[in-house]
């Protein structure tokens, strides 16, 4: 095992950005860094330089658990024949307007 | 806007505006020599971006200049049609990225020495826009609000490497220590008060130069500290005179690459 103080490979980080009209960042790539502070400054090269956002977020992407490719079956085929869970059979007052 | 202004306010001389614009033109040129060579795709590109603001503080520069002089002059009259002697850049600012060599030897670019020259500039170019902010002269202050955002983030970028750099791996350390001790002489040219800091006083432009110096000095000890590098003791002997029109031999070499095409087919536009 290497010594975890020698790093030969600079880590990789997922890039979030919100836009200006965004409410919520949204995933737009990945870089390699040899920490955080310089993660952050290369997704604001990489990644805003058309004014794309106002705000970012990096996070190391071995902390992302991911769900199984090969569980796709289990985990998402049985919601395809559950049309009822759309809210699309209830008729909304024209009072409550837009929701 | 500007006529009125020639009247109530002091416009700063042509020469110290030229002087600010050749600053960042030389080193925006210099510094997209990475393009296509960068050690990291997403370094190549913040260096790239970063010589194009650069390269846009000198364009808003030289288009004021243009302006102001009113002789059919543009921005590119000032940045391709005039020669080394007449630009009036820092000499720190167009050596190559790399140590001395001898005579004419090619070497590979040492990102040592780019991380170490944008640090050493964009530490005098952060406080002194933050001066010119509030100067006489409307349109530089402008110009200068604009450019300081710019010149803030170039330090933090060139900060980051040269910390991690320094305090880095013994070669690594050694690389930075040595840009240092090579750039460091160079420096002093930003202290001398000469015939542009005179001219620019006496249009009312007050450059603090105590102040500027002490700041400067504030941040580069703060990031050499953090570094783990040595501040060399101050520069004795030769001092550069860029400013003045008296140039390394480099920066021929490098406007002959800028100003070849502007040259070769005059007044063609894209």
């Amino acid at each position: 095992m290497s010594s975890p103080s020698v790093l030969k490979e600079w880590p990789l980080w997922e890039v979030f950005v919100r836009s200006k009209q965004g409410l919520e960042h949204k995933h737009c790539g990945s870089l390699h860094a040899a920490d955080a502070a310089q993660a952050l400054l290369m997704a604001r090269d990489v990644y805003t330089r058309r004014q794309e956002g106002v705000s970012i977020w990096v996070v190391p992407s071995k902390a992302i658990v991911a769900s199984n490719p090969d569980e796709k079956g289990e985990l998402f085929d049985p919601a395809a024949d559950k049309i009822y869970r759309h809210p699309t059979f209830y008729e909304i007052p024209e009072q409550v307007g837009h929701m | 806007m500007s006529a009125v202004a020639a009247d109530s306010v002091a416009l700063a001389p042509t020469d110290y505006l030229l002087h600010l614009a050749d600053n960042a033109l030389v080193l925006g040129q210099r510094n997209a020599q990475w393009c296509g060579h960068g050690p990291i795709l997403e370094e190549e590109l913040a260096l790239a971006n970063m010589s194009l603001d650069l390269v846009g503080q000198a364009r808003l520069l030289y288009d004021l200049v243009a302006r102001r002089a009113a002789d059919g002059s543009t921005e590119d009259t000032y940045a391709y049609w005039r020669d080394a002697s007449q630009f009036r850049n820092y000499t720190l600012l167009e050596l190559p990225h790399r140590s001395p060599l001898v005579g004419y030897a090619q070497g590979d670019m040492d990102f040592a020495i780019t991380v170490m020259r944008n640090t050493l500039y964009t530490a005098l170019m952060v406080p002194l826009w933050q001066q010119l902010c509030d100067c006489s002269d409307p349109d530089l202050a402008a110009i200068a609000a604009k450019s300081l955002k710019e010149a803030q983030y170039h330090l933090r970028h060139a900060c980051d490497w040269l910390v991690k750099l320094g305090d880095g791996t013994d070669s690594s350390r050694q690389r930075m220590q040595g840009a240092l001790e090579h750039l460091w002489p160079y420096t002093a040219e930003f202290w001398v008060s000469g015939k542009l800091e005179a001219l620019a006083r006496s249009a009312g432009l007050l450059v603090d130069g105590a102040a500027l110096e002490s700041s400067w000095n504030a941040i580069i000890d703060a990031v050499l500290e953090q570094a783990t590098l040595t501040r060399p003791p101050a520069p004795e002997g030769y001092v550069s005179e860029g400013k003045v029109g008296v140039h390394s031999e480099h920066l021929s070499f490098l406007l002959a690459e800028m100003q070849s095409l502007a040259r070769a087919h005059p007044g063609a536009q894209w």
